[in-house]
C-alpha cells in the first residue's frame, strides 16, 4: 500500500470493528490487515476502546451469568450448523432434512461421548484427589502416633550398630517395657534383596538365647522406615538379620546387620 | 490481541475455551445490550441468549469477515433490536428513542465508584454531541455507516474521520 497512514486517518478500520461496512469493503479490510501489522495493532486498539466504553455501560459484571449458562449449554451440546434459509429449497427438503438429522445425530453422539469422556476424567481426577487426601491425613496421623509413642518417659533406646556382615549398616530399637512394644526405626538399612526379609531378634546373653519379635515387613513400602514389634521378653540385646522371605526359627548369625544391648540401670 | 486460538478452540466446542471467550467479551457486549433495551432483567436474558448463539454458531465465523468482536456485536445488537420490537418489550415503556450510551452510562456510574468509570465518565461527558451520536448510531445501534450518514445529514467521508476523530479521543481517554 502506498500510504498507510492515509489509509488509516480514512476511519474505515472503527467502521470494520463497528460491523458497519458492506461486505465487500468488509473482506477488502481483513485482506489489508492481513499484509500489515500496525494495521492489525490499530484496529486491536479501536477494538479495546470500544469494549471499555460498551462496558462502562453494563449495568454490573456479568460473571453470574456464566454459571447457568454452563448448564444450557450442557443440556443442548449439538450444535446444527447454520443453513440458508433463504434459497428455494422445497425440492431438496427431504434430502436436506434427512442430512441434517444425519449430522445432527452424528454431532449429537459426538458431543455426547466426548462430555462422558470428560466427566469420567474428571471423576478419576477427583477420586484421585481423595485417594492423596486421605493417604496424606493417615499419614500425619500415624507420625502423630509414633511421635507420641517415641516422647513416652518408659521408652528406652537402644542404637543397633552394623556388624561385620553390613558395617555401614544402623538401626535403633525403642523398647516400651511397660507397653511390651518395640519400635525399629531402619532408616538406615538397605532395602532387603528380593525374596529376603529383615527379621528382629531379642536375646538372652548368658547363655545367648534369640527369640524372634517379628519381621520388617514390606520394607519398601513403608516410607517412613518404622516398624512396630511385640516384645514380651526381658531382652538384653537386639538384633537384626537378613533371612529368607517368612523369617526362619533361629537367626542365621552370618547374615547379622546391626546389633545392640540394652544398658541395664 | 485477537484470540485466534482461542476462537479455534471454541470452533471445536472446547467448553474452556467459551468460559475464556465469555469473560473477555461478555461485559462490553452486555453494556450494547443494555443500552438498547435499558432494562436489566431483560438485558441478562438477551446476554445469555447471545452467548447460546455464540456457542452454537462459533462454527460459522469465519475470520475473513471480520474481528470476532464484531461478530458477537453483531449477534447481540440483533438481538437486542429483535426484542424491541417484541410486544412484551413494548409493553415495558421504555423510553428507549432520546436516550444514548452516554445516558446509560451516566445513570450507571451515579450509582457504582469504580474509578476507571469515573474517569470514562468524566470524558464521556467532554465528547462532543456529535461524537455521541455517531458513536451511539455505528457501535451501539448497529447502523450501516449509509444509514448513519443518512440520519446525521452528512457525507460519508465526513462521517468516517469525524467518527475516527471521535474514537482517538475516546482512545486517549481511556489510556
Amino acid at each position: 500500500m502506498e500510504n498507510i497512514q492515509e489509509y488509516l486517518e480514512s476511519g474505515i478500520l472503527e467502521l470494520y470493528v463497528y460491523g458497519a461496512l458492506p461486505e465487500a469493503e468488509r473482506e477488502e479490510v481483513t485482506r489489508v490487515l492481513r499484509e500489515y501489522p500496525e494495521l492489525r495493532q490499530e484496529v486491536e486498539q479501536i477494538e479495546e476502546a470500544l469494549q471499555e466504553l460498551s462496558g462502562a455501560a453494563a449495568p454490573y459484571d456479568p460473571q453470574v451469568v456464566l454459571i447457568s449458562l454452563k448448564k444450557k449449554i450442557r443440556q443442548r451440546p449439538e450444535r446444527t450448523p447454520e443453513f440458508s434459509k433463504k434459497k428455494n429449497i422445497s425440492a431438496i427438503l427431504g434430502w436436506a432434512a434427512s442430512i441434517i438429522l444425519l449430522i445432527g445425530l452424528f454431532m449429537m453422539y459426538d458431543a455426547n461421548t466426548e462430555l462422558n469422556e470428560r466427566l469420567t476424567e474428571m471423576e478419576q481426577e477427583q477420586a484421585d484427589l481423595e485417594t492423596q487426601i486421605v493417604e496424606a491425613r493417615e499419614d500425619s496421623e500415624k507420625t502423630e502416633q509414633l511421635l507420641r509413642a517415641l516422647r513416652s518417659r518408659n521408652i528406652e533406646k537402644i542404637p543397633l550398630q552394623g556388624q561385620d556382615f553390613a558395617p555401614e549398616a544402623y538401626a535403633t530399637a525403642y523398647w516400651n517395657k511397660a507397653q511390651n512394644i518395640t519400635y525399629i526405626d531402619a532408616q538406615d538399612l538397605p532395602a532387603p534383596p528380593p525374596g529376603m526379609v529383615y527379621q528382629v531378634w531379642s536375646l538372652k546373653l548368658d547363655p545367648l538365647t534369640p527369640s524372634s519379635i517379628g519381621l520388617l515387613e514390606d520394607f519398601e513400602g513403608n516410607s517412613k522406615r518404622i516398624f512396630i514389634v511385640d516384645n514380651t521378653y526381658d531382652s538384653e540385646a537386639f538384633g537384626i538379620t537378613l533371612e529368607p522371605a517368612g523369617g526362619s526359627e533361629t537367626p542365621t548369625l552370618e547374615k547379622l546387620m546391626v546389633l545392640g544391648t540394652v544398658t541395664t540401670t | 490481541m485477537q484470540q485466534d486460538f482461542l476462537i479455534n478452540q471454541l470452533q471445536e466446542g472446547n467448553e474452556k475455551a467459551f468460559e475464556k471467550i465469555y469473560q473477555l467479551y461478555s461485559k462490553s457486549i452486555f453494556g450494547v445490550i443494555f443500552t438498547i433495551l435499558k432494562d436489566e432483567e431483560l438485558a441478562e436474558e438477551v446476554l445469555q441468549d447471545v452467548f447460546l448463539k455464540v456457542w452454537e454458531k462459533a462454527p460459522t465465523y469465519e475470520a475473513s469477515k471480520g474481528r470476532f468482536f464484531t461478530w458477537i456485536l453483531n449477534i447481540a445488537r440483533n438481538a437486542s433490536i429483535d426484542h424491541l420490537r417484541s410486544k412484551t418489550y413494548k409493553d415495558l415503556q421504555k423510553n428507549v428513542e432520546d436516550e444514548t450510551f452516554v445516558d446509560v452510562i451516566e445513570s450507571r456510574h451515579q450509582l457504582t465508584d469504580s474509578t476507571e468509570a469515573i474517569g470514562l465518565q468524566k470524558y464521556i461527558k467532554l465528547l462532543e454531541p456529535l461524537c455521541r451520536s455517531i458513536i451511539d448510531l455505528l457501535f451501539f445501534k448497529g447502523y450501516t455507516q449509509q444509514e448513519s450518514a443518512k440520519v446525521l445529514e452528512m457525507p460519508l467521508g465526513t462521517l468516517k474521520t469525524r467518527n475516527r476523530m471521535c474514537i482517538k479521543k475516546l482512545r486517549a481517554s481511556i489510556r
